[in-house]
Order: C-alpha cells, then structure tokens, then sequence
C-alpha cells in the first residue's frame, strides 16, 4: 500500500493508478527491500501530517535508524573478526590516569615471559612514553597517538593491528586513554574491557562514572600494597561496582609488589586459552572441510 | 569530550544518506537518546551547532532529541521497572540485581529533507 494515499498493493511495481488522484509517486518507496538493519527501510514522502496533498510541496521525512555508533562497530567487528582468526584474546584496559595501567602491563609482561607471545598498543593524548616503557620489556608496542581525541575507536585499533601484526595465539593489550568516561562508548573488538581502579582513588567511582564499570568484564582494584595507609572502604567499592554491573569480576592486586598477581594472570591464561581453543575449533573445521572435498 | 567524535558520526550518516539519497538539505533531525546511554544530549547539541557547518546538507538543520527512558528487567522481581540512571536500584524492591533492557540508544531516527 501507498503510505501517502493508501493506494494500491503492497508491491510497487505493481501499483496502478486505477483511481484518480493527479500525484506524482515520486515518494521514492525504495521497493528493493534490503532488509538491512543497518540501513533499515526508507520511506519518503510519510510527509508531515502523514499525507499527501496534491500539488503541494512539502519537507520529506526520511527514516533512517541509523546507529550512530554503527561506523565504529563496524569497525570493531573487523577486529574482532581478525583477532579470532589468529587466536589472539584481547583485553581494552581503561581507567583514569594514574591507575596504574602501563606499571600493570610492564608487570604482566614480565610474568608471562616465556608462557605465551604479548603485544601492546598504547593509547595516549601525546609522546610515545607508555610504548618506550613496554619496548623496554621486551615486547612489541605500538603507540597511538589521538591528538585532541579523548579516547581510541575501533578505526584507530584496526590501523594498530595492521602496524603491529601481533603474533597469533598471544594476548593483546589495548591501554586505552587515561580517561572514565569517553572510551566506554566505543568498542574497538575486545574480548573484554578491563577497568583498573586505584585504591588512592574513592570507592564510589563505580557509582560516578557508572557507563565505564558498566562496560566492563573486570575490574582490578590496584595499589592494594597501599591500603595500610589509606581509608579506602575495599568493599564498599566493590558493592559499588556491582550496583552498575552484577556481573562483573573483581581482583584485588599491587601491580608494585605483585600481590594478587597469580589470580590475575590464571585469569588471563583462561582467556587466551579459549581463545585459541576457538581457533582450534574453526581450523579442524576448515580441515575437516577440505579432506570432505577430497573424499567427495 | 566524546560528543565531539558521535556528533561527527551524525554528520557523517546525514552526509550519506544525503549522496545515497539525492536531497540536498535537511532541515531537522531526530535523534533517539536513550537516558542510559553514554551522551549528554546538551553537549551533541552543542557540538551539532559546529560540526554540522561543515556539511552542506545538514548546516541549518534543527536537532530534536528523542530521549528514550531507561528499562531494566528486576531478576528479584521478574519484572520490567523502569530507571532513570545507572546504579539506581530497582524501584519496586531496592535492589541492584538489575538487567537493561531500554535506553541505551544512541541512534539517528528519522530526517526532514527538501
């Protein structure tokens, strides 16, 4: 049917002009139906009052449904695409700054030394800093720098992943921009996001900044070698954290002295070994697949 | 400020739809803002005045902001309630065992074009 005028059938090729009302039917209709919900159905020419006057013009009304993260998730889905495919488990790190994140991952890198291959890529405002400190360690790093941008996006992540080229089967770490707020909208193709949390910083941050906790798999609570000294309420913060996300785990570790480190790196190796046991799964079928058209 | 970088997302679908789509101006644009979403509607508004300048079919253009309420489903209730923010807890039994259902969007609804 006409969304203008009611005339008609359903199908636009077939739509005659069997009653008599002098219109154009220039409204567009856009009948090749790509069922895409990205680009999502057109229909020009609803028109205001949701009619059509005759020889009137009249401002068209386009619905588009657009996601207005949708560029970004593309993007992201690229990634996530072709981090699977390598078996590569990837962890998007973000906090404010001075939680500790580049101490973190130096630590990190050191303990899995000689386990499994770790790449790094750093997200700063400016100075390639994060990246010189994890070169250090040995393992390959690849700065970005976002300039004004307050957070990295799935189109900065795929250019990284093209310059770096990180091994497969290995983890990644993506250090996002010191910041709570901003990088929690944009997906860049992690497995997880990772909210670090200082302990010389309030319990109630969850509760402040809910979108970034919300987001997140984990949160580590870091700095724990400190909390002799300090007020920190441990867990107050975490019942914060869980008000915004019941599910989210949470570890407690000092990325200085290493306390807690054996849970967190078990964690880590329990997510890279499914992601490698994923590439498994989808290498025997490829194989399978090949010897089946052989056989055939 | 994230705003910015959503806000030339925006421009960048109207510019699109624009060339896809053959019109040459918008003059509004309906955008759903879901109430637990991650944007301050008051801050697209402002960066749209700046971005949009640089788009010849969306410069002019009127944004009107759809807020979309928060919905999440209470797992001690087994029910739909409504909230207004993140951590706030259920309306009915004052608790946090919370899933969202609604108001995460963040989407370009629909344009008046000429």
């Amino acid at each position: 049917m006409c969304t203008v005028c009611g005339c008609g059938d359903a199908k636009v090729e077939h739509h005659h002009h069997d009653h008599d009302h002098d219109h154009q039917h220039h409204h567009g209709h856009d009948h090749d139906h790509h069922h895409d919900h990205d680009h999502g159905d057109l229909h020009f020419g609803l028109g205001l009052a949701g009619v059509h006057v005759p020889g009137l013009s009249q401002g068209r009304i386009v619905q588009i449904e657009q996601d207005i993260l949708g560029h970004n998730d593309r993007h992201a889905a690229g990634n996530r695409a072709w981090l699977a495919e390598r078996g590569i488990f990837a962890l998007n790190l973000v906090s404010s700054p001075g939680s500790g994140k580049t101490t973190l991952l130096c630590r990190t890198i050191a303990a899995l030394a000689g386990r499994f291959p770790v790449a790094v890529i750093e997200g700063d405002q400016q100075t390639s800093n994060d990246a010189d400190r994890i070169r250090a360690t040995g393992a390959p790093a690849v700065q970005v720098n976002t300039g004004k941008g307050c957070h990295l996006d799935a189109h900065m992540v795929e250019s990284a992943l093209a310059r770096l080229d990180p091994p497969e089967d290995s983890a990644l770490f993506i250090e996002n921009v010191g910041n709570l707020v901003c990088p929690a909208a944009f997906d860049l193709g992690e497995a997880y996001k990772v909210a670090i949390l200082s302990v010389t910083e309030g319990e109630d941050k969850p509760l402040k900044y809910p979108d970034m906790f919300a987001a997140a798999g984990l949160m580590v609570l870091n700095k724990t070698d400190l909390l002799p000294h300090l007020e920190f309420d441990v867990a107050a913060s975490i019942a914060n954290a869980r008000r915004v996300n019941p599910d989210i785990v949470v570890l407690q570790l000092s990325a200085r002295t290493g306390e807690g480190f054996d849970d967190w790196l078990a964690w880590i190796v329990e997510g890279r070994r499914r992601a490698v046991a994923e590439r498994i799964r989808r290498l025997e079928d490829k194989l399978a697949a090949a010897k089946a058209s052989l056989g055939a | 400020m994230h705003e910015m970088s959503l806000t030339e997302s925006i421009v960048r679908i109207l510019d699109e739809q624009a060339g896809m789509h053959g019109f040459t101006r918008i003059k509004t644009v309906w955008l759903e803002i879901g109430e637990l979403s991650h944007v301050d509607p008051e801050s697209i508004l402002f960066c749209f005045d700046a971005v949009s300048r640089g788009s010849p079919a969306a410069a002019g253009a009127k944004l009107e902001i759809i807020r979309v309420p928060g919905n999440a489903w209470c797992l001690d209730c087994a029910e739909s309630v409504a909230i207004g923010r993140r951590g706030d807890p259920c309306p009915r039994c004052g608790g946090h065992d919370l899933a969202v259902t609604g108001g995460e969007e963040l989407r370009v609804k629909e344009l008046e074009v000429e």
